[in-house]
């Protein structure tokens, strides 16, 4: 009799989980404060967005990934950074979906991190799942994310 | 242009061969099936059909998902019955999945040894929303825990 009940539970529990994640996977939200830096009340860097990443030591989304992209230039629309890990299945469709993104849009760039051996950015920028993708603008500051794989619509209409 | 600076295993993945995703969702589906009959059944047949669910999940876990007696059946007669698959997937995430599995069936199979019945119904209880998020949604909880794990273990490496 308990077994039953535990199956119908089960049953329930992922319905419902699967459920919501199909519906709020690849969702963008706006998270506009940057998380794990400290926020630029001013705003002034975004007229000269590469610039002011270069020069100012100003504490960015983009600077808080550190040594994780060092080998990368920022986009100057919109940067992708897209967190993945070895096991994960929709990984590689969103690294092909941000691709062609990067690819069509000019100004905007795609920048794959593997989750875990940068534990210290996935920590400090609240990252829990893989894929989440984050959307930094041209100043590197964070502007939306979405946990899970994106559709290209989805990224599109998200982009600053 | 786009970048990546994932080392090592994430890229590693990527140039290893795919596997037709639908697979590992029958075997999801088999595997849930067999749960629901754990569940359901007296004590001590539920702790012998656990008893051979632990060493499925072995077998997928030590041999990889695409050489289990589950992908063997699913070669056999389903996937004739489908289209071609729109995308391969990487066989590591669903592999690692089925350790989780055993994880979960170990702990089972010690409740219905030890007499502890509700222990092993539990941990079957858990293992079933892992297996039918898996056989619905092609969602892998398991993949999903592995950052989490990481997240909360210090770094020794």
């Amino acid at each position: 009799m308990v077994g039953l009940w535990i199956v119908l539970a089960a049953v329930v529990v992922a319905v419902a989980f699967g459920g919501y994640r199909a519906l709020t996977d690849g969702r963008f939200r706006g998270t506009h404060e940057v998380k794990g830096a400290s926020s630029d009340p001013v705003d002034e860097g975004r007229e000269a967005s590469l610039e002011a990443i270069q020069e100012a030591p100003e504490e960015t989304t983009w600077t808080a990934l550190g040594e994780a992209v060092a080998k990368v230039q920022p986009g100057e629309r919109a940067t992708l950074v897209q967190f993945s890990s070895a096991f994960c299945a929709p990984c590689r469709a969103t690294k092909r979906i941000l691709g062609d993104v990067a690819g069509v849009v000019p100004g905007v760039v795609h920048v794959e991190i593997d989750a875990e051996h940068h534990l210290e950015v996935v920590r400090r920028l609240g990252v829990l799942r893989t894929p989440t993708t984050l959307i930094l603008d041209g100043t590197g500051h964070e502007i939306a994310r979405a946990a899970g794989a994106p559709r290209k619509q989805q990224v599109l209409s998200a982009l600053p | 242009m786009s970048a990546t600076t994932a080392p090592a295993s994430a890229t590693d993945a990527q140039h290893r061969q795919g596997i037709d995703p639908r697979g590992p969702q029958f075997t999801a589906a088999i595997t849930a099936v067999v749960l629901i009959a754990v569940l359901l059944l007296p004590p001590f047949v539920a702790g012998v059909l656990t008893a051979v669910q632990a060493v499925l999940f072995a077998i997928g876990a030590a041999r990889g998902v695409q050489h289990t007696v589950h992908a063997a059946l699913f070669k056999r007669f389903v996937r004739p019955l489908l289209a071609a698959p729109s995308e391969l997937e990487d066989p590591a995430p669903p592999r690692f999945a089925q350790a989780v599995g055993l994880a979960f069936t170990a702990v089972a199979l010690i409740g219905y040894a030890t007499g502890l019945t509700l222990l092993g119904q539990i941990a079957i209880g858990f293992a079933l929303v892992a297996a039918l998020l898996n056989a619905i949604f092609r969602f892998c909880l398991g993949c999903e825990m592995y950052l989490l794990m990481k997240r909360v273990t210090p770094q020794t490496t």
